[in-house]
């Protein structure tokens, strides 16, 4: 009897923490109690399975509450946000939680045009705007702009937000779209000129797009310099910035989640449907995606950076649209024109160390032309990457219509039979020298998935690739003390994503000139990581510097791109669109090259 | 024993400063740029990445910044983060609620669940109650939480859409609608949670109490007429609970140190979410601060465990 009774007392001891237990795992039953606040906040959405006996008692107020307009957009980041701040960010997410409030006085919209926001129209030669000579933009602002705390926008919040970043001790990200301004003059009360250092073709580098908003003078007044860093007040600034757009913040935990509501003092606040803006970070693209596509919790889902193969069946669920388009990057091999054989010792990679063999013209386009570019597309991207055969691909007026790259293993073959470089078991070699190579990327489904394309293309020409993958935070950190970052280039090949960082190409194609090489001597910190030089190249862009007209400049850019492809300076593998997903409900999100995701989210609506 | 406890702090200062001069070599060596999300950008050339550097002190050697960091830590001053360019701190104290709302209500849970289990499993050795725990441990002990997680999120959230994917760190408790979401959302990552805590300590629970259920004094207890359910809980149990409680409090650290794998999955907020995320930003500071805490829990816990032993076993003295 009493040997039965210990069981028994355990088994109580058992229940009553499985009854514990069952508070976190709820029943299902229990859902749709638990649904109905969602319905409100979202009431286009998702919960429709449930009872209508339930909730219509706990909906029927909501209902009256909400007029047509309202509710909460939910938008998910793979990567959190983690300061407000633009001009100090640390990613993409930074630039697009700053976007929700803050403004600059023009954004680029999906087709690279400009589109006036704190400006009232656009400057240009014709309007009197750019001056001709090349030295000087002047901008007219929106009359009776106000900050969302009911202050006055003026032009001092223009010139003080250029203070605060040209001084090199705050350590703005976008310090370099400062840089080239000589000073900024207040013509009127909503006429601002802004004077460059030295005439430049391109006159929307500072103060457009996502690089370019604008900060309050009166909340950031005090931490110009080192203490944009370390004084309390500043600190506290840099997670609630103050701004001009329809939203203004009401929470933030850094690294986590941002919640905005309307801003009174938006000039169209009348215009603006959404009650409340959310962007959650944190998590993986895969269940991302899920969220928008096959639950539907959130609205918008950025940058859906999945392989193929994943993503086709999440998109299939058919809650979501797909948006994709412009250019995310070019995905492209370089090609090492130095040496960087380790027994160089400090000479490895170093400009004046020719390759042994990829110097050769006629390897390198045997390896362009083996490469199969459709294959990496149909394989890895589907709906995210399109084979291109351009090293600029955007905007659309640069984009090379002359370049050819189709697959031809035949003709790889005999150019390599021709300039001597004879099979020799399965790698070809020539005076000693066979081709081998590494092609180093960084670690990455994708770029795994491309690596072993890339290997068994080549091995059919005879070109034998030995693959090696670095982690991404090594690869890109520019770290000076280590080998395997992209910028030493202590490998043959080398493959990852790059592209222009505005409309203008300049700055992008300035990356393949002799004076940019990287070497020790300027510690790897510029552009051409290859070490590619070109007497035409260097000519095409001294000529492009000159020039200031836009038609001629775009002509020049092509034919920079061309003598690239001609000279297989790299190899340009895949025009990168990563989409973002969208409920089929939201009206609004578009694609966009040149500025953040968010560029038009006043505008958003259901 | 006042003596031992005070002993045994002294000794962990040299410890616990050993402990974070090692985290900052070992961070300082790691690769990494604070800035490297935005590598590449034309618009952000190398130079400005290296002016970040300069500002941050990344470029003074490794031994200056970590006196730095010691001598403000003094001070009271955690530092600044250098991906959202405010105080460590707050950053810090923003995650301890979620982490212990999630990792500490699981570890509570897997507590609660796993003692009785363990005790019926080793009472009834062989039964098949006891196969089907040990089944169920090995189960939760050797099928990782990436996949578990994975799993359950597919199943409840994809499929049958009981629970949301997104975890939502504004939620209150403020309504009984806020608190049913609050259960929904905390459903599957502690339900992995759970399966992972409890298999371990049932284990330890079960071996615990089968080291004492042979010994002679129980064949005395019994003997002298005492019910078997008081020999097991009073006589068996109490002695079966050293080691248990050493793993208990060891353990406790641990939900500080959040589930890094889970709470990522389940975009749980909590201290191992940005634990991970600072690593991989480079964020110096975070990690020195969520390291260094740990550190000092784990010394502590271990403190507290010991003096435990004393508490539970008369035969253990402190002198």
């Amino acid at each position: 009897m009493k040997l039965k009774a210990l069981p028994t007392s355990i088994a109580v001891l058992v229940l009553s923490a499985l009854v514990l237990g069952a508070c976190a795992a709820p029943a299902p039953a229990a859902a749709p109690a638990a649904a109905a606040p969602e319905a409100t906040a979202a009431p286009a959405a998702t919960e429709a399975p449930a009872p209508t006996a339930v909730p219509a008692a706990t909906e029927a107020p909501a209902a009256t509450e909400a007029p047509a307009a309202g509710g909460k957009l939910k938008i998910l980041y793979w990567q959190a946000v983690t300061t407000l701040n633009p001009h100090l960010g640390t990613g993409t997410k930074d630039f697009d939680g700053a976007t929700v409030i803050l403004e600059p006085l023009a954004r680029r919209n999906e087709l690279d045009e400009l589109v006036p926001y704190l400006a009232a129209e656009i400057p240009s030669v014709a309007n009197g705007g750019i001056a001709a000579d090349g030295t000087s933009v002047t901008w007219k602002l929106r009359p009776g702009l106000k900050w969302s705390d009911g202050s006055d926008f003026t032009i001092d919040d223009i010139i003080f937000t250029w203070d605060y970043c040209k001084d090199e001790a705050t350590a703005c990200t976008t310090l370099s779209n400062f840089q080239p301004i000589k000073a900024i003059d207040a013509i009127d009360a909503t006429t601002v000129k802004i004077t460059w250092t030295e005439p430049r073709a391109d006159p929307f580098i500072s103060f457009v797009g996502a690089q370019g908003m604008v900060l309050q003078k009166k909340q950031y007044g005090a931490c110009i310099g080192g203490a944009a860093l370390t004084d309390a007040a500043c600190q506290a600034a840099n997670i609630a910035p103050i701004g001009t757009n329809a939203y203004k913040l009401k929470d933030f935990k850094p690294g986590d989640v941002v919640l905005y509501d309307r801003n009174p003092n938006f000039r169209d606040a009348d215009k603006v449907y959404f009650d409340e803006v959310e962007i959650k970070g944190g998590g993986d693209a895969t269940s991302a995606a899920r969220a928008v596509c096959e639950t539907g919790e959130v609205d918008f889902s950025w940058n859906l950076q999945i392989p193929k193969a994943v993503l086709e069946p999440i998109l299939a669920a058919g809650k979501c649209d797909s948006i994709a388009g412009g250019s995310f990057g070019v995905e492209r091999v370089v090609v090492n024109f130095a040496n960087p054989d380790p027994a160089l010792g400090d000479k490895r990679s170093e400009p004046d160390q020719p390759h042994p063999f990829l110097v050769d013209l006629a390897v390198r386009k045997a390896i362009n032309l083996a490469i199969d570019r459709q294959a990496i597309a149909d394989q890895m991207y589907g709906p995210t990457g399109e084979p291109t055969c351009n090293t600029l691909v955007v905007p659309e007026a640069v984009n090379s219509p002359n370049t050819k790259c189709d697959r031809d293993v035949d003709a790889a073959k005999k150019l390599l039979d021709d300039a001597g470089w004879v099979l020799n078991g399965s790698v070809r070699e020539k005076g000693g020298v066979k081709l081998i190579t590494t092609l180093v990327t960084s670690i990455n489904t994708l770029r795994q998935g491309e690596q072993a394309i890339i290997k068994s293309n080549l091995a059919e020409i005879g070109v034998q690739v030995n693959l090696k993958a670095i982690d991404a935070g090594v690869y890109f950190s520019g770290d000076q003390s280590n080998p395997d970052t992209l910028n030493k280039f202590y490998s043959d090949l080398q493959m990852y994503t790059n592209g222009p960082d505005g409309t203008d190409p300049q700055a992008y194609l300035q990356g393949w000139t002799c004076a940019e090489m990287n070497s020790s001597a300027n510690k790897w910190q510029k552009g051409n990581d290859g070490r590619y030089c070109s007497k035409d190249y260097d000519a095409l862009y001294a000529q492009l510097k000159g020039e200031m007209d836009p038609a001629k400049r775009a002509e020049i850019a092509i034919q920079m791109n061309d003598v690239l492809s001609n000279d297989v300076a790299i190899i340009p593998l895949i025009n990168r669109r990563t989409p973002n997903g969208k409920l089929k409900t939201l009206l609004g999100p578009t694609y966009n090259t040149f500025d953040s995701s968010l560029w038009n989210i006043a505008a958003w609506s259901r | 024993m006042s003596n031992y406890i005070l002993r045994r702090v002294l000794l962990s200062v040299p410890t616990l400063l050993a402990i974070s001069a090692i985290i900052f070599a070992i961070l300082a060596l790691a690769p990494g740029d604070p800035l490297s999300q935005l590598a590449l950008n034309p618009g952000i050339p190398e130079s400005t990445r290296q002016l970040i550097r300069t500002q941050f002190g990344l470029d003074d050697p490794w031994p200056v910044r970590y006196w730095k960091w010691l001598t403000s830590l003094l001070r009271g001053d955690w530092g600044f983060s250098f991906s959202s360019r405010s105080p460590v701190i707050d950053i810090v104290m923003q995650r301890v609620p979620q982490t212990l709302q999630v990792v500490g209500f699981a570890y509570l849970l897997a507590v609660v669940l796993a003692i009785p289990i363990g005790i019926l499993a080793a009472v009834r050795q062989y039964s098949w109650f006891d196969q089907l725990a040990t089944v169920f441990s090995f189960v939760g002990f050797s099928v990782p939480s990436f996949f578990t997680g994975l799993l359950l999120m597919l199943v409840f959230a994809v499929r049958l859409k009981w629970f949301p994917i997104v975890y939502d760190s504004l939620l209150g408790f403020g309504s009984g609608a806020e608190v049913m979401a609050q259960l929904r959302q905390m459903a599957m990552p502690v339900t992995v949670l759970v399966v992972q805590q409890t298999a371990a300590l049932t284990r330890f629970t079960r071996s615990a109490m089968l080291d004492n259920l042979g010994q002679n004094y129980v064949r005395t207890a019994r003997a002298k007429g005492l019910p078997y359910q008081r020999v097991v809980l009073r006589h068996v149990f109490s002695n079966s609970l050293t080691p248990i409680v050493t793993l208990v409090a060891i353990s406790i650290p641990t939900i500080f140190g959040g589930a890094i794998i889970t709470e990522n999955l389940f975009r749980v907020n909590g201290l191992g979410a940005l634990l991970i995320t600072s690593i991989n930003n480079s964020d110096t500071p975070v990690v020195m601060a969520l390291s260094f805490v740990f550190a000092v829990l784990m010394v502590f816990s271990n403190l507290v465990a010991d003096v435990m032993y004393g508490v539970l076993d008369p035969r253990v003295r402190y002198d």
